[in-house]
């Protein structure tokens, strides 16, 4: 048999069945073998379906075989496919080496539960992404929204849980509002099938509820991507929740958010909306710029590591977003780029984290003072990942902010003033990142920590993965590039339909 | 082998020595200094013996492959990047023999650290010599950045730590903030930055946004430390002296000032700037720091950052000559940069040895000091003549030739400047020269210390001995560099 | 103006969507919050409800014999179950989570678990 027109829908299922199935696994062992195993097949799947899409096959499944507007349709091209890439790819790796860092933060009679929610992020990530049906990404979004707080709320600090709360009423808003959008326009159009709904939508572009639905589904999925300033739920949410916890969702949690912000602005709206374009640039370049600029300066003045990374990641989220609002081709391929690359430096960064917190028992800046002696190995992973965050050349990093600068100046005059802007911010990340570098060099440690020692084998080595990841990516972008550049191409609407 | 053969393997080799030194580390010291010795040995080998094809008009190239369309990693062989390379890895071998009796005299931790980046940011080095695109040469830029922090920092004390900050911070900041954006608007605007000669920006971008360009690349090499972003220069010098000696009178700041002169040749092209009012800030900005810079001189008593902003001042003597856009003055620029680290390497030996010997920093100490240390002070009065340009010294040729190039063009500010700072040079070195020899010292209390250790003494000796040979042996270079003008205006 | 009476579904709809954004944004009761939220989703699922409603129509279910008659459009009610499910999986959630608030830091109240946290 053959098995690969059932990829896309393997992608979702193979996680979704095994959550049961671990849920009943008793010693905690077996949950985390389950588990580890499930993501590594959903990786599998995902690196199977990319080297399909890259030979230019389509795949286009029909769930249950009713066809397309009337049925659900999974649809995968190369946007689809990168993003599939980073989601169970961050999960897979981080799953490796997670084990000890769980059985330290999670109780072990919660373990099962805590790994089928892990499983039900993985599908609801990968549902999102790979379906093509408007209410379907809802019910997907909703799936790994739930399970998330799960997750986040999970962890041993208390305050996690009023974040966790936070982060529930937010991202609930966020997708009501997308459910409001999708019902405005299926009334208007009479489809939720998006390649359906791309072509309907041109007749009745210019009626209000059509605007309105725009306006709610961007707002209400810009909340869900923490988007500034709708990114308040993010920085306590990633900062409280358990440490391997993090280094998942910050990998592609809000990634997978912007993928369908992206989808539904390009893919549906662009073409169909009069001036789409300019609302959107007008609305987005200012939120853009200001979350580099306001978060990363929030960034310099946090104590604690983990939170200093979230408001990173809400600047890196602004650079996201800044090159998909320039609207041209140039500008959305550095948009995906940078949505694979930064998962990778974020990746890697939360893991060197991760690493350090298991044999520190705290991420609060002055208690890693000195630790690279201790844990020189934890601490290279840092540097180096954070010279790709920064985006030293030679590293991924670099690769994305060279397509964003680029694509930044070919919009002329004031072109040169965004990037002025995206520079300052790269320099306040070198000071925070270099804050960091500097407490775990050079400080004396406070206490004695003479127990401390190097990170647990595998931890360290899914960090060093993932560094070494960044690094080849920093020299060989071929992959994310071709994806994103073939991506960003099919959204703009340059290929046929 | 083949050249091409031979500059992957110059590209290699030092970083395979950094292994190198880390493995013999763990085993003992003198087997760690053989592997640099022998590294730093078979590098200046391999690339002097490019030497001669290169002189018979060859200009070997090789690309890796492409990262990005139209961005290559690729090196590309011509006499500047041919006399740079030549210079650092030759002088690292003396250096090498320097760094063991310094490191060994003062007793200082983490040698193997110290000579693992050292031995990276000679592979830095050597990467930003043979870069045949501006990708590749700033990929290397960085590295060497990057790489000598842990050098400047070696210390590691609250007052280092602050220092070395400041190093990071300005050559970070102006490399990512202003060289970056410099560099991806010549893509943009060229759509190639590989080296060419006569320049690729002629006819594509004018008015104004020249000038603008020019600033971006000349304050984003923040390593040519042309003011304002000179700071990290005096704030290095907490830096081991070796480190001092190599990398900030030659590696790092020469990388600096050959990257602006090899923009403005084989980027901007000379012809088209000379032609382009709105780059002639470029000379007054130069001519700013060689003054400005020779005044604070004048004023430090601590010796290293005396010798810091004297080598502010003359890297922008680089700077100036090449924007005078004359090719006498181009080959001026390029032989400054080698009479320059001759003579500043020496006074850096000179002054590491004093303190190694005698734990004396501050200018009012040095008085008599002459009579302990005679090998070592007349090293250094060597290197003082030279850097004030007088005959039979090497900063004497390089001088001549920037006059010369200066009257070419008939710039007057030029000339002005070379003669103001002259004054100046002797102003702050001559005095040194007069106490070290002819004082005597203070309460007489002068025993207890001697010559520095050998190796030390042995490497300040050849430094110094290059100085002056230079005056009378310059005829390959300028052959070499004859051929990188050829063909200007 | 009949008009715009006439489309009182969609008001009412507006209405109690605005009520429940206000609960949820004004009040400190984590309860509270979570009934505004509740409220906020019920908004959408009368809109989806509203919006398949066809006039003088019955429920979509085929019968043997009657031809001539109108249905309503069955997809966005199968839809509002479906989120209607969702809703009160959101709303178990978020009471669970207040549940082990009120464990964690013995109050429900906004203003005394934001003291608590400290800074």
């Amino acid at each position: 048999m053959n098995i690969t027109p059932h990829l896309p829908a393997l992608q979702v299922v193979v996680p979704i069945l095994s959550a049961p199935i671990v849920l009943l696994l008793r010693p905690k062992g077996m949950a985390w073998a389950m588990t580890t195993v499930t993501s590594l097949m959903a990786f599998c799947i995902a690196i199977a379906i990319v080297s399909g899409v890259q030979q230019g096959q389509v795949f286009n499944y029909l769930m249950g075989s009713w066809s397309a507007p009337y049925g659900i349709e999974l649809s995968i091209d190369s946007f689809s496919a990168i993003i599939l890439l980073v989601v169970t790819g961050a999960s897979a790796l981080v799953l490796i080496g997670a084990r000890r860092s769980i059985d330290a933060q999670i109780e072990s009679h919660r373990q099962p539960f805590f790994y089928a929610a892990w499983l039900l992020v993985l599908s609801g990530l990968a549902g999102i992404v790979v379906t093509g049906d408007a209410f379907n990404i809802f019910v997907f979004m909703e799936i790994s929204s739930l399970a998330s707080y799960v997750l986040i709320a999970g962890g041993p600090d208390r305050r996690a849980l009023p974040a966790v709360f936070k982060y529930l009423i937010m991202g609930t808003i966020g997708a009501t509002f997308y459910l409001i959008g999708i019902g405005l326009i299926y009334i208007m159009t009479g489809t939720l099938n998006l390649a359906d709904m791309e072509v309907r939508i041109h007749e009745v572009a210019d009626q209000s509820p059509v605007l309105l639905a725009a306006g709610f589904i961007t707002i209400g999925l810009a909340l869900k991507a923490a988007v500034f300033p709708l990114h308040l739920w993010l920085p306590n949410a990633y900062t409280y929740a358990p440490h391997v916890v993090t280094a998942f969702l910050a990998a592609c949690a809000t990634k997978v958010a912007l993928y369908v912000l992206i989808r539904f602005d390009f893919f549906v709206f662009q073409q169909n909306l009069s001036g789409h374009d300019l609302q959107f640039s007008y609305f987005m370049i200012p939120l853009a710029l200001l979350a580099a600029l306001v978060a990363s300066s929030m960034a310099l003045f946090e104590r604690n590591l983990k939170c200093l990374l979230a408001y990173s990641s809400v600047a890196q989220i602004g650079y996201i977003v800044l090159g998909a609002s320039l609207v041209t081709v140039a500008g959305l391929t550095a948009s995906i780029v940078h949505i694979f690359n930064h998962a990778l430096a974020k990746g890697a960064l939360f893991l060197a984290v991760a690493c350090l917190a298991i044999r520190l028992s705290s991420t609060q800046l002055t208690d890693i003072a000195g630790v690279a002696r201790r844990m020189p190995w934890t601490m290279a992973a840092f540097v180096l990942a954070g010279l790709s965050l920064i985006g030293v050349p030679g590293t991924a990093g670099f690769i994305s902010k060279w397509y964003l600068i680029t694509a930044v100046l070919a919009k002329g005059a004031w072109g040169i003033a965004l990037v002025f802007i995206i520079v300052i911010s790269s320099l306040l990340a070198v000071v925070y990142i270099w804050k960091v570098i500097e407490q775990a060099y050079f400080r004396e440690p406070q206490q004695a920590n003479g127990a401390v020692r190097e990170a647990p084998l595998e931890l360290l080595a899914v960090t060093w993965v993932a560094v070494l990841a960044n690094i080849y990516f920093g020299f060989y972008p071929a992959i994310p590039v071709s994806l994103s550049s073939a991506a960003a191409e099919l959204l703009l609407g340059q290929m046929p339909q | 082998m083949t050249n091409e053969t031979i500059i992957l393997l110059v590209l290699a080799l030092p970083l395979l020595g950094a292994i190198g030194i880390v493995i013999s580390g763990r085993i003992s010291p003198n087997l760690r200094e053989a592997v640099t010795l022998t590294t730093a040995g078979v590098l200046t080998w391999l690339v002097w013996s490019m030497v001669p094809d290169l002189m018979d008009g060859a200009r070997p190239e090789i690309s890796l492959y492409e990262i990005m369309p139209g961005i290559n990693i690729a090196f590309r062989l011509e006499p500047l990047g041919m006399l740079f390379a030549a210079l650092a890895s030759g002088l690292w071998i003396v250096n090498s023999l320097y760094s063991i009796g310094y490191m060994r005299g003062n007793n200082e931790s983490n040698q193997t650290r110290f000579y693992t980046f050292f031995a990276i940011a000679i592979a830095a080095t050597m990467g930003i010599a043979f870069a045949g695109n501006l990708f590749t040469l700033f990929l290397y830029y960085e590295i060497l950045t990057l790489s000598t922090y842990p050098l400047v920092s070696h210390k590691g004390d609250d007052k280092t730590v602050r220092s070395a900050r400041v190093y990071l911070g300005v050559l970070l900041f102006t490399s990512i903030g202003l060289l970056l954006p410099a560099i991806i608007w010549t893509y943009v605007v060229a759509g190639t930055g590989d080296f060419t000669q006569g320049g690729i920006l002629a006819g594509k971008l004018q008015g104004p946004a020249v000038g603008l360009l020019l600033g971006l690349f000349v304050f984003g090499v923040g390593k040519a430390a042309v003011m304002p972003v000179h700071r990290w220069l005096p704030a290095a010098m907490v830096a081991p002296t070796p480190v001092s000696a190599l990398l900030h009178a030659v590696a790092v700041v020469k990388a600096g000032v050959f990257t602006i002169t090899k923009v403005i040749i084989f980027i901007f092209g000379v012809d088209f700037l000379f032609n382009e009012p709105s780059s002639s800030w470029l000379l007054y900005a130069a001519a700013f720091t060689v003054i400005a810079a020779s005044v604070v001189a004048l004023r430090q008593q601590n010796l290293k950052r005396l010798l810091a902003y004297s080598t502010i001042a003359q890297l922008s003597y680089v700077v100036m000559a090449t924007a005078i856009l004359k090719p006498l003055a181009e080959i001026g620029a390029v032989v400054h940069i080698v009479a320059h680290a001759f003579g500043k390497i020496t006074l850096f030996f000179a002054a590491g040895a004093i303190y190694v010997a005698s734990k004396k920093t501050e200018l009012p100490q040095l008085r008599g000091i002459g009579r302990q240390m005679p090998w070592t002070m007349a090293a250094f009065s060597i290197g003082a003549l030279s850097m004030v340009g007088v005959p039979p010294t090497a900063g004497f040729v390089s001088k001549w030739y920037i006059l010369a190039g200066a009257f070419q063009a008939d710039n007057y500010v030029a000339i002005f400047t070379i003669i103001v700072s002259t004054a100046l040079n002797a102003a702050y070195f001559l005095p040194i020269i007069y106490m070290a020899w002819f004082s005597q010292p203070e309460n007489g209390a002068s025993s207890g210390y001697n010559e520095a250790p050998f190796p030390a003494v042995l490497a300040l000796t050849i430094t110094a001995a290059l100085t002056i040979g230079f005056f009378f042996f310059n005829g390959p270079i300028l052959e070499l560099e004859r051929q990188l003008i050829e063909g200007l205006g | 103006m009949l008009e715009i009476l006439g489309y009182y579904n969609y008001w009412v709809f507006a209405l109690v969507l605005m009520i429940g954004f206000y609960a949820v944004v004004a009040r400190g009761n984590l309860i509270k919050k979570l009934l505004g939220l509740s409220m906020l989703q019920s908004a959408v699922f009368l809109m989806y409800i509203t919006l398949s409603k066809v006039e003088g129509a019955t429920a979509p279910i085929l019968q043997k014999g009657v031809e001539d008659q109108i249905y309503s459009n069955p997809l966005p009610q199968v839809l509002i179950l479906t989120a209607i499910v969702v809703g009160v999986s959101t709303t178990a959630l978020g009471l669970a989570i207040v549940v082990r608030i009120k464990e964690a830091y013995g109050t429900i109240e906004e203003q005394d678990i934001l003291k608590a946290s400290g800074p």
